[in-house]
């Protein structure tokens, strides 16, 4: 019995001294897969152009309705997609997403995507709700829009809610917010020295888009 | 003659420090466990509050007060309140006794101790014993099966484990002479009694991790048996005491460990540099090897079975410490 007691003891004392294999969390980061299913990317070509063309495939494709997307023509002098048409909204409502992944393999122009990111959690259940400005993959120099959630779509199971809660109003500061930002007259990427000769898509009797 | 032992506000300052001095070791002996516990299992620990954790006593302390207590409705409420009360005092009242060192100052002789008894060791053996009350009475007036079948296991426990206490303390009684713990200490001058009593010193240090309900004698609250055994109805403040006590005991059994068999405040060599470093850090450093040890055996060893607990109580140590009587006794009686 005193062997076997040494020889425990030994070994934890040993232990001791080896260093821990704890990853410190929020300081070191272990490296998520490649292939990881976090919060999701609204991609861009390499021109700044949105890849996404507001077909809304995605939004059909999602078992849960999380997905909400308004699709908007785009001006044909200055296009933010190569496409016919683009999203002007795009709200994704993280609290109902299952991470299924479905959204990107719907999507016939690679424009969503599932990313690294898996901190999602927020003290207002608002704000759970990402906007397009919050999904899209940052351009060199862009002034993102902040816009507010849309009232109807991704988020809008909780508009009551924020109304009987008056401490909580997050769409009423993005609301005043909205009317000194103005999100309508950011910068295109267009305007930027972007080049915008890209391979665009041609639909029938859509005339010339680029 | 009076010397400055006799002074009211002598023996005032004496125990507020002593006071101070045991609830910090209690707090930081809380953070030693729990850091030593996460290296051996190859994590950190509490590293967050203060630099490498330091300040994490004064916030688990914060926590303590501030939570609520919850108690039984059906609980015996006077026995309650008393069961804590008891499990911090007697462990702070135990330390009382033990000699720390002693310095002359002035022309007069200096102890630190607060009670200067001449059967200090006989006050140790009764003053610990009252602990059990503490454990048996909370379990008792909780009215929760756990708790009553952890303060039952803790009384017996305990009572068992007591005696094997007292004989391997015998042994040392017979080679010093006395019952006086400085003058036990004074007569380890040049030879530790763990050298002379190795087999006591074992007995001792065995039964002392029975005494303070540490692992791999923790049956009373045997939490894969019992939720959390004597205090599980306890929260808040009042498990806060239990485990004040737990752990002032630890400190006083090891305490106690070093003054019988380690050579007390004595250096570990009688000749210069080792007399430099004064007594009483002498005394602190073995009582922070002892306890680094009981820690580390926490951590090591799993849990015995209760009837396991009582055979080697009964049919190992006390046959053992009896033996260990004889043969002092015998050796001590011919040399004379």
């Amino acid at each position: 019995m005193i062997k076997e007691i040494a020889k425990g003891l030994a070994f934890t004392l040993k232990k001791m001294g080896a260093h821990p294999i704890t990853v410190q969390y929020p300081e070191e980061q272990k490296p998520v897969s490649p292939r990881h299913r976090g919060r999701h990317i609204l991609h861009r070509y390499d021109n700044g152009l949105e890849r996404c063309i507001g077909c809304e495939l995605c939004a059909a494709a999602c078992p849960v309705g999380c997905i909400y997307v308004l699709a908007a023509e785009n001006d044909p002098k200055a296009p933010i997609s190569p496409g016919e048409r683009y999203a002007e909204r795009y709200e994704i409502n993280l609290m109902r997403c299952i991470y299924c992944g479905y959204c990107a393999e719907a999507c016939p122009t690679e424009a969503i995507t599932l990313g690294p990111r898996f901190e999602l959690a927020d003290y207002r259940r608002e704000r759970t709700v990402v906007t397009k400005a919050e999904l899209l993959e940052s351009w060199p120099g862009f002034a993102q829009a902040q816009g507010p959630a849309s009232p109807v779509g991704a988020g809008a199971d909780q508009t009551g809610r924020e109304d009987l809660d008056p401490g909580v109003r997050p769409r009423a500061a993005w609301a005043a917010q909205e009317k000194t930002l103005d999100h309508q007259t950011a910068p295109h990427p267009g305007e930027l020295g972007v080049p915008v000769d890209v391979p665009t898509v041609i639909e029938p009797g859509a005339g010339k888009t680029t | 003659m009076i010397g400055p032992d006799d002074l009211w506000w002598v023996l005032l300052i004496k125990c507020g420090v002593l006071i101070v001095f045991l609830l910090t070791a209690f707090a930081y002996l809380t953070l030693a466990e729990r850091k030593i516990s996460a290296r051996i299992q190859l994590r950190y620990g509490p590293n967050r509050v203060g630099p490498f954790g330091m300040l994490q006593p004064a916030a688990d302390g914060l926590k303590l007060f501030f939570k609520e207590n919850v108690a039984p409705a059906e609980r015996d409420k006077l026995l309650y309140l008393v069961g804590p009360s008891l499990a911090g005092g007697a462990a702070l009242l135990a330390y009382a006794v033990i000699p720390w060192g002693t310095n002359s100052w002035f022309g007069h002789e200096f102890h630190w101790d607060i009670a200067h008894i001449n059967v200090g060791l006989l006050f140790i053996l009764g003053v610990t014993s009252l602990g059990v009350y503490s454990l048996f009475l909370g379990g008792f007036a909780s009215n929760s099966k756990y708790s009553l079948l952890g303060g039952l296991r803790a009384s017996a426990q305990l009572i068992s484990y007591e005696m094997a206490v007292s004989f391997a303390v015998i042994g040392v009684v017979i080679l010093s002479g006395s019952l006086d713990l400085e003058k036990i200490v004074g007569s380890q001058q040049g030879l530790w009694f763990v050298v002379l009593q190795p087999l006591a010193f074992l007995l001792y240090f065995t039964a002392a991790f029975a005494e303070t309900n540490r692992l791999p004698f923790d049956l009373p609250e045997a939490e894969t048996e019992l939720i959390a055994g004597y205090h599980t109805e306890y929260s808040a403040m009042r498990f806060g005491l239990y485990f004040l006590g737990e752990y002032i005991n630890m400190v006083t059994v090891c305490s106690i460990a070093t003054a019988l068999f380690l050579g007390g405040w004595l250096p570990l060599l009688p000749f210069h540099p080792f007399d430099w470093i004064p007594g009483p850090i002498w005394f602190l450093g073995k009582v922070f090897v002892l306890l680094f040890v009981m820690i580390w055996v926490r951590w090591t060893l799993p849990r015995l079975r209760y009837d396991r607990l009582m055979n080697f109580g009964w049919k190992v140590l006390l046959p053992l410490g009896l033996i260990n009587i004889v043969v002092t006794g015998a050796i001590v009686a011919l040399r004379a």
